[in-house]
């Protein structure tokens, strides 16, 4: 049975980019813990010869003819922008100068 | 004259307004004056646009009046569209803080297709946070309550949508089935709702939560009304690559059939699996009790076991979390939606968690970190990987059950509305719902829960789902058809014009 600790919960959270508070470690914890319990009945299935299937109906690649469609105009991208400068989306520092 | 209107079915109302009996600016205007009346008790809407839903119906009665053809059938007819598929002119938030107020540069194509049949919106409906969840309690703008007792849930994630169509609110509506979110809330509420097969509606402006699973269908109060409606939105999209390009299922054909009330030769199966502990007994009983309709409606019903749909459940909680975890990465603060903490000290990545953690509510937040650790290295083979293998052991099932007969029926969901608050706390008691509708949306087929009547151990509605293989959506409309013609017939007329008087305000 899969147990869960705070600690990989604070790790799951750092990968999934979400700030977690110390209430919320413990309450993840549990729960993650009972639902991977139950999810676990999986591994119950004698599957070891049966392929695994990703989508419903069977994907195949999709052709279309390669001609030019009106996209979003730059206006249009940037409507829902927190902020722009430029005609460009204005975004926090992503390098570390601190 | 206008509570009249609200309880008209859309294939009625469409038949007047093109006859121009009635205007389509009238029929507007009683569900909007219907709406004002009961949605302090019933909260099915986030946003409601009475100026634009009153300008399309003028339009529609304009080109009815200068002799033009309605755009189709449904023209002139209000509906109530779930708050997950993108529009130019109202706000789309999923539910969720991430996108409050977010106003969508693009139409999906579900809006799209329904603003061309001249179908009125009338606003968007409340749902599960991203469309994950069973109640609508995860709605960051709080939960919808059942018409039938505002005091329980009304299903979810599409708890809006269908809590709008039972309230009569809304003779139609649009809601989004993942893992049972249009079939789940219909039964709870006593209305029709349709998961199409995968691939029938275009996904092309329906914001992502599985994008393996996800797939928009109708909500009416009778299987006609929702074939209708599926014509109207269902088909092969360019913008969708994995929409099926084929001719959509002569659904609303088969509605019509069913409801002349003859099953004769037809072959169904009772899931062998989806009865017995943990199901309410008077949800047992109606589903009992629909079987024998269908029997004496001439269908030849035997029992068929799907021994691999005992999986399902924890299968489709780690496929559709994986799934999620891949697709909300897109909520980062940067180009749309919610930015938190940009204060100048804090860097991209810190803006990013910070914003994600004031954005997503707790069970979008379990279910990222779910598929976190499902697709993270050493667990992969044993979650999702082994998951993705039961997937193929109930496409196999499936194939196998619809050898021998033409439809599997079960009962929608275990239990009926549960009380708000009941299941919160409790996430894994919260899955159970969607126990008996997660299989067609992990095999992609098409399934539908009708009205099966009223549990008689606390008086709340039932639903009876009907699975059909992929493509063959018409199968389910005409078993379902024929099944809500001989219940009305035998109980005295639809189950949805039983719901309780709301008080109703002003």
């Amino acid at each position: 049975m899969p147990t869960v600790s705070r600690d990989e919960v604070a790790h799951l959270a750092r990968l999934a980019r979400l700030a977690v508070t110390e209430e919320e470690l413990d309450l993840f914890a549990g729960q993650l813990e009972v639902i991977l319990a139950s999810v676990a009945r999986v591994g119950e299935v004698a599957a070891a010869d049966i392929p695994p299937t990703s989508h419903a109906v069977g994907l195949t690649d999709v052709f279309r003819a390669d001609v030019p469609r009106p996209g979003l105009t730059q206006r249009q991208a940037l409507s829902g922008a927190y902020e722009t400068e430029g005609g460009r989306f204005r975004v926090p520092r992503i390098l570390d100068e601190s | 004259m206008s509570t009249e209107l609200t309880r008209c079915s859309a294939a009625e109302l469409a038949g007047r307004i093109h006859a121009r009996e009635l205007s389509a600016v009238e029929v507007t205007q009683a569900h909007l004056d219907r709406i004002a009346a009961v949605e302090g008790a019933v909260h099915a809407f986030l946003h409601l646009d009475p100026e634009a839903a009153l300008s399309t119906a003028a339009a529609v009665d304009d080109g009815l009046a200068r002799g033009n053809p309605p755009a189709s059938p449904l023209a002139g007819v209000p509906l109530a569209l779930k708050d997950v598929f993108t529009t130019l002119d109202m706000p789309t938030t999923c539910g969720s803080r991430m996108l409050q107020g977010w106003r969508p540069p693009y139409d999906a194509t579900v809006t799209r297709r329904l603003r061309d049949a001249g179908v009125v919106i009338l606003g968007k409906t409340n749902m599960d946070e991203f469309a994950m969840g069973s109640s609508t309690e995860n709605s960051a703008y709080g939960p919808t309550h059942n018409p039938w007792d505002i005091d329980r849930v009304p299903g979810g994630s599409g708890g809006g949508s269908a809590a709008a169509v039972a309230a009569f609110e809304a003779p139609l509506a649009i809601g989004t089935d993942t893992g049972g979110s249009i079939r789940q809330p219909s039964a709870l509420t006593g209305t029709v709702g349709v998961k199409p097969t995968y691939g029938g509606v275009s996904r092309y402006g329906l914001v992502a939560f599985s994008s393996s699973l996800d797939q928009g269908g109708p909500v009416a109060r009778t299987v006609l009304d929702a074939a209708l409606l599926h014509e109207v939105i269902g088909g092969y999209d360019p913008l969708d690559s994995t929409s099926i390009d084929a001719p959509v299922p002569p659904v609303a054909r088969a509605a019509r059939a069913g409801a002349t009330g003859d099953l004769t030769g037809v072959r169904v199966g009772v899931v062998s699996q989806f009865r017995g502990q943990g199901y309410q007994p008077g949800v047992l009983r109606a589903f009992e009790l629909a079987v024998s309709r269908l029997r004496e409606l001439g269908a030849h019903v035997i029992e068929v076991s799907c021994p691999s749909f005992d999986h399902a459940l924890p299968a489709y909680y780690l496929i559709a979390p994986s799934e999620c975890s891949s697709n909300l990465a897109r909520f980062d603060g940067m180009r749309y939606g919610l930015r938190v903490g940009d204060d100048g000290r804090h860097g991209a990545e810190e803006v990013m968690s910070l914003t994600r953690a004031a954005g997503f509510g707790p069970e979008v937040k379990r279910r990222i970190m779910l598929g976190t650790y499902a697709l993270s290295a050493g667990y992969y083979d044993a979650y999702y990987g082994q998951a993705q293998k039961v997937r193929t052991l109930i496409i196999r099932d499936f194939a196998a059950a619809f050898e021998r007969v033409d439809v599997l029926v079960s009962p929608t969901t275990p239990t009926t509305a549960f009380r708000l608050g009941e299941r919160v706390d409790d996430p894994l008691a919260m899955y159970l719902s969607d126990l008996c509708t997660i299989p067609a949306n992990l095999a992609g087929n098409a399934a539908l829960s009708v009205p099966a009547g009223l549990s008689d151990d606390d008086g709340l509605p039932v639903g009876l789902q009907v699975m059909a293989p992929a493509l063959a959506d018409d199968r389910a409309y005409r078993v379902a058809a024929a099944y809500e013609a001989a219940r009305n017939a035998a109980e005295g007329g639809p189950l949805s014009h039983r719901v309780p008087e709301m008080e109703v305000v002003g």
